[in-house]
């Protein structure tokens, strides 16, 4: 079972922030965050791949994004 | 389509970004833009704010295209890579106080982050410690960051919302064509054109314009940002943004060089002032409230561009701000720190520190 992190609707660098406050908690398994913004999307794909997080999908859902991070 | 939207993510999407705006800024100011100001978002939104009567400091009164073109081109691009996401609600009071402040702040200094570098990369040395502060505002910003400050979450709403300031920009420019500029008149229609000063000084009409749209398409695509570049290293150690403002002022600093625009030095700088404490100061407000909003002016722009409601109120807060600095005597000038600038950032900076200190409610 993933971890969710719901971070629509919220400003730039919040869906960051709280990806990679998930990311230190876990160490590793699977993370899916929920983003509204293609801006969101990059910078939390960008955020999670420098911690060594594998960018598993990106997939559109509603009028956002939900992306998949996993780290074993 | 999937290439450019790649590229524009990447490190060399953003850094050739910095390196256009570093190479049309300071031609700007050789085409009639006011020294060290090719483009300065708080400048410009103020001499906006002028040119629309709210404020009455005959120089610096002009419908400033290049602002236009930054929402109009962001507009065009968020359609065209269909990202245009209408949005809305989050805490836009708070937004439009902090769009206030910023302004106040920034005309304390006498410049934008924008300006900042483009006075750095003109020889302005006092740029030195506007830079120093809008790093040391943004600094406390990111210690609010880090205590949980959010100012909550905007809601998906009506397409028409996020076309509202964007349709506004337009109507500035049809204004612009209605009333033009003529020539020795200080007003047209119920427009007002400064006939000396900073805002006498402008390139024309269409290539002002079409820089704008360019900046404004490209920083849409690439979410160039002056003070997410500074945020996102102190909080992430993160350099991308970074790259992006590095490569403006470096290739702006050439660019000055190749067209005799470099004086370095302190003294009498164009529209600057020798105060370096109030410098200093001015962009720490400056700074903070861009950095408790989100993004620098420029971003906020480009944000309210793709349909961000709530970053146009922030840029409505500017405007307003613009308009309060001016009539109240907050701005500064070429002689130093406004009657009431100094009193009018120890408020903006208490504030900001009440937002900072109590907008930390958990997201649910």
């Amino acid at each position: 079972m993933s971890k969710i992190v719901d971070a629509r609707g919220l400003s730039c660098p919040q869906p960051v922030l709280l990806a990679l406050n998930e990311i230190k908690k876990m160490n590793k398994g699977e993370i899916v965050v929920l983003v509204d913004t293609d801006t969101s999307k990059e910078n939390v794909s960008r955020a999670a791949t420098s911690q060594g997080w594998i960018l598993k999908s990106v997939e559109s859902e509603g009028t956002g994004y939900r992306i998949s991070i996993s780290r074993d | 389509m999937t290439t450019i939207r790649n590229f524009f993510a990447t490190r060399w999407g953003i850094i050739s970004v910095g390196a256009f705006i570093g190479v049309f800024a300071p031609l700007l100011q050789k085409w009639g833009n006011p020294a060290n100001m090719g483009i300065c978002v708080a400048c410009f939104d103020r001499d906006i704010a002028g040119a629309l009567g709210l404020h009455r400091a005959a120089v610096v009164q002009y419908m400033r295209p290049e602002i236009i073109g930054f929402v109009l081109g962001s507009l065009i691009a968020a359609y065209a890579f269909k990202e245009f996401r209408s949005r809305a609600g989050s805490a836009p009071i708070v937004r439009f106080v902090l769009g206030v402040f910023a302004m106040i702040g920034a005309l304390v200094f006498l410049g934008c982050p924008w300006r900042a570098m483009l006075r750095f990369a003109g020889g302005d040395g006092n740029a030195i410690f506007g830079l120093l502060g809008l790093i040391g505002g943004i600094w406390v910003g990111t210690l609010f960051l880090k205590g949980g400050y959010n100012l909550g979450r905007s809601q998906a709403t009506h397409t028409s919302v996020g076309w509202l300031l964007p349709l506004t920009m337009l109507g500035f420019l049809v204004l612009m064509f209605v009333f033009p500029q003529i020539q020795g008149q200080d007003k047209s229609g119920i427009l007002f054109y400064s006939q000396k000063g900073p805002g006498s000084m402008h390139a024309p009409l269409i290539l002002s314009l079409v820089i704008g749209l360019c900046v404004g398409f490209l920083a849409q695509r690439s979410r160039f940002c002056t003070m997410g570049a500074i945020r996102d290293f102190v909080l992430f150690r993160q350099t991308h943004l970074l790259s992006g403002v590095i490569a403006l002022v470096v290739v702006a600093f050439i660019v000055n060089l190749i067209l005799g625009q470099f004086h370095p030095g302190f003294a009498k700088q164009p529209v600057a002032h020798t105060m370096s404490l109030w410098n200093f100061g001015g962009m720490v407000l400056a700074g903070l409230a861009f950095a408790l909003a989100g993004g620098c002016p420029g971003r906020q722009l480009f944000l309210a561009g793709e349909g961000d409601g709530d970053a146009a109120v922030f840029v409505l807060g500017m405007i307003v701000g613009a308009g309060f600095a001016h009539n109240f005597g907050l701005a500064s000038s070429a002689d130093g720190v406004g009657p009431y600038g100094v009193a009018a950032l120890i408020i903006g900076l208490l504030t900001c520190l009440f937002i900072g200190f109590t907008m930390r409610k958990e997201v649910a």
